[in-house]
């Protein structure tokens, strides 16, 4: 059986080591926090905030505390602020350790695509550009195929790009693969996904 | 020196005028200058261009003058909240230009600190480089990104003293500070007004000369996405 959303998340949060400090994406990406366990991580909202906690009490929402995906949110007891030429300051320094993010589509040369499709309405990159030309290490985390079962893991993007050659390692439903040399390399399969449906999901070149 | 004034139409009284380029404060409805924004609306000044990261929504922040067609340009990270803008800007009545969150952010440090250009790698490989000067530092490639030198900016802030001492609360400081920096003048909006002496000079976040209008007022501060959790989960 291929992961669902949440083992995807949770095979995300093994990425994390303790003490990281983090940028968690939109969408999957966010259940990561759900699962990073007694890892010491901190998480950083780029809109201007280090120490994210999770979302209020009903009742207790601030309007003057929301995250970078513009929802009501919480602080820590660690939890310090800033504006946000400094957030970006230690975005694009490399002071975060990782980005988990999502993606439409991911190239074998670590060219990710997520923010716009030709035609359709483009609503900006946000963050995005500065996040994975910035950060330590960019992970991505998303569906290997679309709705109509094509390959979002491709020889190269053919989408607008967020950034070219950033993507370190992508977790899909599938496995795990990481950007290397000559494409890219099988890290692990989900569990009852063989490699040859790996292999046949995956346009891009795979090396061993 | 008397920086305070009634309300923001006289904070506003003599800065306006038709073309002219406005860096505004604020993350989404998060700490933007929402009693300014209607003054501007009120004085109906036009071809606005707006340097703010979001365009409000259709009937709150920068969203509002929208709707009256005062906004020619709008340089922003992210807008899509707001189907009036889409509208505009499909229509090819509104110019757009995108720019990644964080180079926004610092083209505003980068015009209030006297620095015209800055090179960043964020954005190399993508549309937002075609067209800019590509320099090699190190062995890789950065682009060039220009300052950004407004003729207003307008901001929120928590609390100011009457010398224009900022201070801002959680989250809502976001791009309040750089865009101060970067306006000829900078006009702030603050929910209170205290006693010079009252703010600890240690923890001010932004510090008196880069403000040089102040007004107290009501905030509606609205809440753009309302997510709560339920207290059985604690």
């Amino acid at each position: 059986m291929p992961w669902d959303r949440n083992q995807m998340a949770a095979r995300a949060a093994e990425e994390l080591e303790d003490g990281m400090y983090v940028n968690l994406g939109i969408g999957i990406p966010t259940l990561v926090a759900n699962y990073v366990g007694d890892k010491d991580i901190t998480l950083q909202s780029e809109n201007g905030m280090l120490g994210m906690g999770p979302f209020p009490y009903e009742g207790e929402e601030d309007p003057d505390l929301i995250n970078a995906g513009k929802q009501t949110i919480t602080e820590l007891a660690r939890t310090a602020y800033f504006d946000s030429a400094t957030s970006f300051a230690m975005i694009r320094g490399g002071k975060i350790a990782a980005a988990i993010l999502g993606a439409m589509e991911v190239d074998e040369k670590g060219d990710l695509a997520n923010w716009m499709i030709p035609g359709k309405l483009v609503k900006g990159m946000g963050g995005a550009m500065d996040l994975v030309a910035g950060v330590g290490r960019v992970i991505v985390v998303m569906d290997h195929t679309n709705k109509h079962g094509q390959s979002k893991v491709l020889r190269e993007c053919t989408l607008p790009l967020t950034g070219k050659g950033v993507v370190d390692r992508i977790i899909t439903n599938l496995g795990v693969l990481d950007v290397v040399e000559g494409g890219l390399k099988i890290v692990e399969l989900a569990d009852g996904v063989t490699e040859e449906e790996m292999r046949a999901a995956t346009e891009a070149t795979i090396v061993d | 020196m008397n920086k305070v004034y009634a309300n923001a139409t006289e904070a506003l009284d003599g800065l306006l005028f038709d073309g002219m380029f406005i860096a505004a404060g604020g993350f989404g409805l998060c700490g933007i200058p929402e009693l300014l924004l209607q003054a501007i609306k009120d004085a109906g000044t036009k071809d606005l261009t707006f340097a703010s990261n979001n365009a409000g929504v259709d009937d709150f922040g920068i969203g509002i003058l929208l709707q009256t067609r005062q906004v020619k340009k709008m340089i922003s990270s992210y807008v899509g909240e707001n189907a009036e803008f889409m509208r505009q800007y499909l229509s090819g009545e509104l110019e757009l230009e995108f720019n990644p969150q964080g180079t926004l952010a610092e083209r505003m440090r980068a015009g209030g600190a006297g620095i015209p250009g800055f090179y960043t790698k964020t954005g190399v490989g993508t549309v937002i480089a075609e067209g800019k000067e590509h320099k090699e530092f190190n062995g890789e490639t950065y682009i060039l990104e220009e300052g950004i030198f407004a003729d207003l900016a307008i901001i929120k802030a928590w609390k100011a003293d009457d010398t224009g001492n900022l201070i801002f609360r959680k989250t809502a400081r976001n791009f309040n500070v750089p865009a101060a920096t970067c306006g000829k003048i900078c006009v702030a909006e603050v929910e209170e007004i205290v006693p010079r002496g009252s703010l600890d000079p240690d923890c001010i976040h932004l510090p008196g000369i880069y403000v040089h209008r102040i007004i107290q007022g009501e905030h509606e501060k609205r809440i753009e996405q309302r997510t709560t959790r339920k207290r059985e989960e604690a």
